[in-house]
């Protein structure tokens, strides 16, 4: 089933991260089995020796360009680095990310809200990488962002989700999309995520970075599509102890 | 003049503009997917070959690549 982010229609729920391929060649093989209609990229300074053209790559794989702000470590410079992809991808599309600190790459909560407060008023869709904080949620949600987009652990970690107690808050009291954004590892991460509540997974290392990055997209892909329909569907609850699956009676007396 | 452009120390011709500087990163020249800022703010593409240069003025060129 479709859903949205702004005015935006979607049917897949796994977007990609270009970070991490090794060539481009790989990069289209995995986006073709991830069956993402969106995929981020990142604003660097132009390299004259840089071979291929890595728009081309996402154009003919029908994608969307979504620009992030990686790198940045203030609002100031997050917000020009946006302006920066605005004018030079043509999308007001953004997804913030303030980092506080080159180890961990954690979000600068504050730093960040003032950041996605200015872009919102200058008119960008804003998708703000945050950290898995349900009040910092409430408030990029409060400023005007189009979705919350907490880690699940820290970017590249693999470590899955960490604290999926806060993913469910996030997601019980968000009235815009929640997308897992980092720290995928492996499927069962993003299954997890799904069945948790999230509208949608951003990953990149988990795919770029295994061994066959293709037959990982695919993996994710149906992941992510098991996990969506397992929370649609409604699990059962846990309990202690068995309840059985067998009628009780008429059991038959044997000796 | 002295020009820093994307980090590195150009001499450009008195009254060269963004576009001089944009052509001197390297970039291909149609600008396609390119983005320029001068000392900070981006100058938007329609004007970077009116926008003029003052010495010592940082210029940044910079593109998409794989990330995120």
């Amino acid at each position: 089933m479709s859903w949205r982010i702004a005015d935006r229609e979607l049917g897949s729920r796994l977007i990609l991260g270009t970070g991490g391929f090794r060539t481009h060649e790989a990069l289209a093989a995995a986006l073709a089995e991830s069956g993402a209609e969106i995929a981020t990229v990142a604003m660097r300074r132009v390299d004259a020796g840089a071979s291929g053209s890595l728009l081309d790559v996402l154009r003919d794989a029908d994608v969307s360009v979504l620009p992030n702000t990686a790198g940045c470590f203030t609002a100031r410079d997050a917000v020009t680095t946006a302006q920066l992809a605005r004018e030079a991808l043509g999308t007001d599309w953004v997804k913030l990310e303030v980092i506080g600190d080159d180890k961990t790459l954690l979000p600068d909560a504050v730093e960040l809200v003032a950041a996605a407060e200015q872009l919102v008023a200058d008119g960008f869709v804003v998708l703000p990488y945050t950290n898995d904080d349900p009040i910092l949620a409430r408030r990029l949600e409060d400023v005007g962002c189009a979705a919350v987009m907490p880690l699940g652990s820290p970017i590249g970690s693999g470590m899955g989700i960490l604290n999926p107690y806060n993913l469910r808050l996030i997601r019980e009291q968000a009235g815009v999309p929640v997308i897992l954004d980092a720290g995928i590892g492996t499927a069962s991460d993003a299954a997890l995520a799904m069945e948790a509540g999230a509208d949608a997974v951003l990953l990149a290392s988990a795919v770029s970075r295994a061994a066959d990055p293709a037959q990982m997209a695919r993996a994710m892909r149906m992941a992510v599509e098991a996990g969506r329909a397992a929370f649609e569907a409604g699990r059962i609850p846990r309990r202690l102890y068995a309840d059985p699956s067998s009628p009780l009676e008429g059991v038959p007396e044997l000796s | 003049m002295t020009i820093w452009v994307n980090g590195e120390r150009r001499d450009l011709p008195d009254g060269a503009t963004v576009a001089v500087a944009v052509e001197a990163s390297g970039a291909s020249s149609d600008g396609r997917g390119i983005a320029a800022a001068l000392d900070g703010e981006v100058v938007p593409r329609d004007r970077w070959s009116d926008t003029e240069l003052a010495d010592g003025q940082h210029v940044e060129v910079v593109q998409a690549v794989q990330g995120g």
